[in-house]
């Protein structure tokens, strides 16, 4: 045993996270999750979307959010005394380093200007005397040589002279880096997905450089999708599903196919019944080559045919263009392709059309693009169907004018609230007095009442309480044995899609990257969703 | 007490506070040797002068183009079709239909253009309405002078060409509406034509909202986004409030003439837009939501004030302060509901 063991024995590890818990508005988001981590090591934090991984950072980093939504229980210690953060300042002075997904440079600052920034090196000017320290000279010659030798410390090349702005995205991220590492005192660093913006040469260069880092004695907590990588580059892998630590694990003792097992987990077992032989049913959407130009969720050649009266999911990671599908095809964002419907083609970027056409859309955007927040329940549920259908009106003089009926317009909301179960005063309450769930209710009631052939639900569970969740998903399978009509249901937790659809594709990198029926293993889903480069290796096996 | 408590949250303490100093007002009145009578019948008489104006702000605010700052450009409209009448010499009821019938299509067509200009500004309309206001004035400034009127009433006596400031509409259609039907006891004076055809306007707009594509504006006013997802057109929605309110402009300004008994040119339109918008904004309308109630409740308010206060005080006070306190009470009120703008967007 050499010295250096028994020194990190005995002395208590960098990070010990112990039992910490956080709950958002009582909905549980971190139960539980315990690990340590010591000097040198790489942590690799691995889960799904909504796993918990931000939140253990924002808790960790002492972000505002936390404190602000009542903070969180159980212990986090930095060598071994007790931290606990009020502000990012105070993980900084703590040693704790973070790299953001989104970066955080200033885009007319130098290189260097944005690894020192408000840490740079000044010198005396006699106007000190007079206004203070704030007034010092920056001393250029040393924040280059401080800035290089952050940079070195990398092993990659950048120019320090460089504009943040005219530098590719690899760059860019190595500059954060760079300059969470020229602290003198960082001991850990939290880099949260730094090699999704990354091609695969820079992100080979940037696991290097960080297994450098590693063994200057920097601890580093490494959250990635890309499986391969954490086994690659971690000495310990922590798993994350709904908040808890599902597994702690050693990359030689396990594989990409098994961790990706883990993650995705198996949440509601069994219900997979809804196995109906759909062989000889007609396709009532066909889409082929589908690009959709939708921010943060590019589509880029997306084909797949929906069968009539099927239930058929859409699943994927957060960003990877599966929300893009069905806000294109409704017209909502720029698109192109070609989509057929009942038979017949339908015009891209055309919302009225699509809706005409007995399409309909529940977005996952609810307040944003899903209600009339300032107007009331009825308003809400009747508008889209008196503006395509010309429901919910009533004509007077002979048809010369056309007004709304209220009456009408009253007993339709009276009887979704009835039959979704809306909680709410009466029908002119406005929508945005209700809670999510109610919400979310009152847009599925608003796209019932146009009647549509085919219905697109883009994360129908979303922000809602686990009982309204129920409701809505049961709904959605109740239109569907009844009135038959066709449901793609839009979502990123694919247990969901595994209860209540027929087959279900994953959207990869704006691409399919498969489509399987539900019943499949939720590992092979889970290898989908890491992309298709997964799957060769998992098949090999 | 419940009921009491409703009511104040409904109606808005704001309106509640000047309610009742305006009630204060004509209670001190006789006090000071200013006559009941002939206050309430300015006041009336002002409400309904300046009525449509105010109604002129309703599209816009509905379907989230914010207040009309730009409304000197339907007032210009209505301008244009007020001296045309003159200069044809129509009379009476018919001078003052005549002039509707130049100035509502001459509003639609402005407003059209105007939209144009709205639809490639979103967030930033009210800024953009005011310039557009404003240079609209400017532009017509240079018109007035050269447009081929003739008609010797209008224009300047000395060069022979170009129009006058202010042109008297007497002998045209000067009180054509107000003296309809109109009340005359003591000094009390009703002016129930003008009111009538308030009322008639106050209608049509309450009647259009009512409609499928009043609905739909609403609606891009409440969510564009949401209008967007259920098909609605959003540009075109906003580009039809552009027009109404436009063409409400140019009906309120005839409206106003036929009773404050001259047209007013040049830079008369100016500023014609504050005292609309802070009535509006007076009776409780927010940038993107207004009522036909907001219309009435903020024109009696805002005119009673303007009307009483400058009287009332004037006597206590033996100085004439009418104008500062024109000035302070209008932009106040502006700049209070403006920096009240606390509805979030999504």
């Amino acid at each position: 045993m050499t010295l250096e063991n028994v020194v990190r024995t005995d002395s208590p590890p960098l990070l010990k996270i112990d039992g910490v818990g956080k709950e958002y508005f009582g909905n549980k988001v971190l139960e539980e999750v315990s690990f340590t981590l010591e000097a040198g090591e790489i942590l690799g934090l691995v889960g799904e979307n909504g796993a918990g991984k931000s939140t253990l950072m924002n808790i960790l980093f002492g972000m505002p959010v936390i404190a602000r939504t009542g903070g969180y229980t159980g212990r986090i210690e930095i060598n071994g005394r007790e931290a606990a953060f009020s502000s990012p300042f105070d993980a900084i002075d703590a040693g704790i380093g973070m790299v953001h997904q989104e970066f955080s440079l200033l885009p007319g600052f130098t290189v260097t200007e944005n690894i020192l920034l408000n840490r740079e090196s000044t010198k005396y000017n006699p106007l000190v005397e007079v206004f203070g320290e704030r007034i010092r000279a920056l001393d250029r010659a040393d924040m280059t040589k401080r800035a290089k030798s952050a940079i070195s410390k990398l092993e990659f090349h950048i120019d320090s002279n460089t504009v943040a702005a005219e530098m590719p995205v690899g760059h860019k991220q190595f500059t954060e880096i760079a300059r969470e590492i020229s602290r003198d005192n960082t001991k850990l660093l939290v880099l949260d997905e730094p090699t999704a913006v990354l091609t695969e040469s820079e992100a080979e260069i940037l696991i290097r450089a960080l297994r450098n880092l590693a063994v200057k004695g920097i601890a580093m907590v490494f959250i990635s999708h890309r499986l391969e990588e954490v086994v690659d580059l971690c000495d310990k892998i922590v798993v994350l599903r709904d908040g808890r630590v599902v597994r702690e694990a050693e990359p030689k003792n396990t594989d990409v196919y098994q961790i990706a097992s883990w993650m995705v987990g198996r949440k509601i077992e069994g219900d997979h019944s809804r196995r109906v032989d759909r062989e000889d049913t007609e396709p009532i959407l066909e889409v082929s080559h589908l690009w959709v130009d939708m921010p943060g969720e590019t589509v880029r050649d997306v084909s797949f045919t929906v069968q009539r009266g099927e239930i058929f999911g859409i699943g994927g990671l957060a960003g990877q263009g599966k929300l893009g599908i069905a806000n294109g095809i409704m017209g909502l964002h720029p698109a192109g392709g070609k989509v057929v419907f009942d038979g017949k083609s339908i015009p891209l970027n055309d919302p009225a059309h699509v809706l005409k056409r007995d399409m309909a859309f529940v977005s996952e955007d609810r307040r944003g693009v899903g209600l009339l927040l300032d107007e009331s329940i009825d308003w809400n549920i009747a508008f889209t169907s008196m503006q395509v259908q010309g429901r919910f009106l009533k004509s007077y003089l002979g048809g010369l004018i056309q007004w709304r009926d209220d009456e009408a317009m009253r007993d339709a909301a009276d009887r979704y609230i009835e039959l979704l179960e809306i909680r709410c005063t009466s029908h002119r309450q406005r929508a945005v007095e209700l809670s999510g769930g109610n919400q979310q209710k009152v847009c599925l009631a608003k796209a019932f009442v146009i009647g549509p052939k085919l219905l697109f639900v883009s994360e129908p569970t979303r922000g809602i309480d686990i009982g309204a969740k129920k409701l809505v998903l049961d709904t959605l399978k109740r239109v569907n044995e009844e009135q038959g009509m066709t449901v793609v249901v839009t979502s990123s937790e694919l247990e969901e899609l595994r209860a209540v659809c027929d087959r279900i594709t994953i959207v990869d990198s704006g691409r399919v990257s498969g489509i399987r029926p539900a019943n499949c293993p939720a590992e092979e889903f889970g290898l989908l969703m890491m992309g298709a480069q997964d799957i060769a290796a998992a098949v090999e096996r | 007490m419940d009921r009491l408590k409703n009511f104040i949250e409904d109606f808005g303490w704001p309106r509640i506070i000047i309610g009742i100093f305006l009630l204060c007002l004509f209670i001190t009145a006789p006090f000071v040797g200013v006559r009941v009578g002939t206050s309430i019948s300015d006041t009336l008489v002002r409400v309904g002068m300046n009525g449509v104006l105010v109604l002129a702000m309703v599209p816009m605010v509905q379907s989230g183009c914010g207040l009309n700052f730009g409304l000197p450009l339907g007032i210009i409209a209505g301008l244009l079709g007020a001296t045309t009448s003159v200069q044809f010499g129509m009379k009476g009821l018919l001078g003052i239909l005549f002039a509707f019938s130049i100035a509502i299509p001459l509003g639609l067509a402005f407003g059209f253009l105007y939209a144009q200009i709205l639809n490639r500004v979103k967030g930033e309309e009210m800024m953009i309405a005011t310039y557009v206001g404003f240079s609209s004035v400017a532009l017509m400034c240079m018109a007035w002078l050269l447009l081929p009127f003739s008609s010797p009433v209008m224009i300047w006596g000395y060069g022979g060409s170009g129009l006058r400031t202010t042109i008297s509409t007497d002998g045209f259609w000067n009180h054509v509406l107000s003296d309809f039907m109109s009340v005359q006891a003591g000094s009390f004076y009703f002016p129930t034509g003008m009111f009538l055809f308030f009322v008639l306007m106050l209608t049509v707009v309450w009647a259009f909202f009512r409609t499928k594509t009043g609905t739909a504006m609403t609606a891009v006013g409440s969510n564009p986004e949401f209008a967007r997802a259920s098909g609605i057109d959003v540009d075109r929605m906003r580009t039809i409030s552009v027009m109404l309110s436009t063409a409400l402009g140019a009906i309120g300004i005839i409206v106003y003439q036929q009773s404050f008994g001259f047209i007013q040119l040049y830079m008369g339109p100016l500023y014609m837009a504050f005292p609309a918008v802070a009535a509006i904004l007076l009776g409780g309308a927010s940038v993107n939501k207004a009522s036909i109630t907001n219309v009435v409740v903020g024109t009696f308010l805002f005119q009673g004030i303007l009307t009483m206060t400058p009287s009332v005080i004037n006597n206590l006070i033996k100085t004439d302060m009418s104008e500062v306190i024109r000035i302070i009470v209008s932009n106040g009120m502006i700049l209070y509901a403006l920096t009240r703008k606390t509805r979030v967007k999504r």
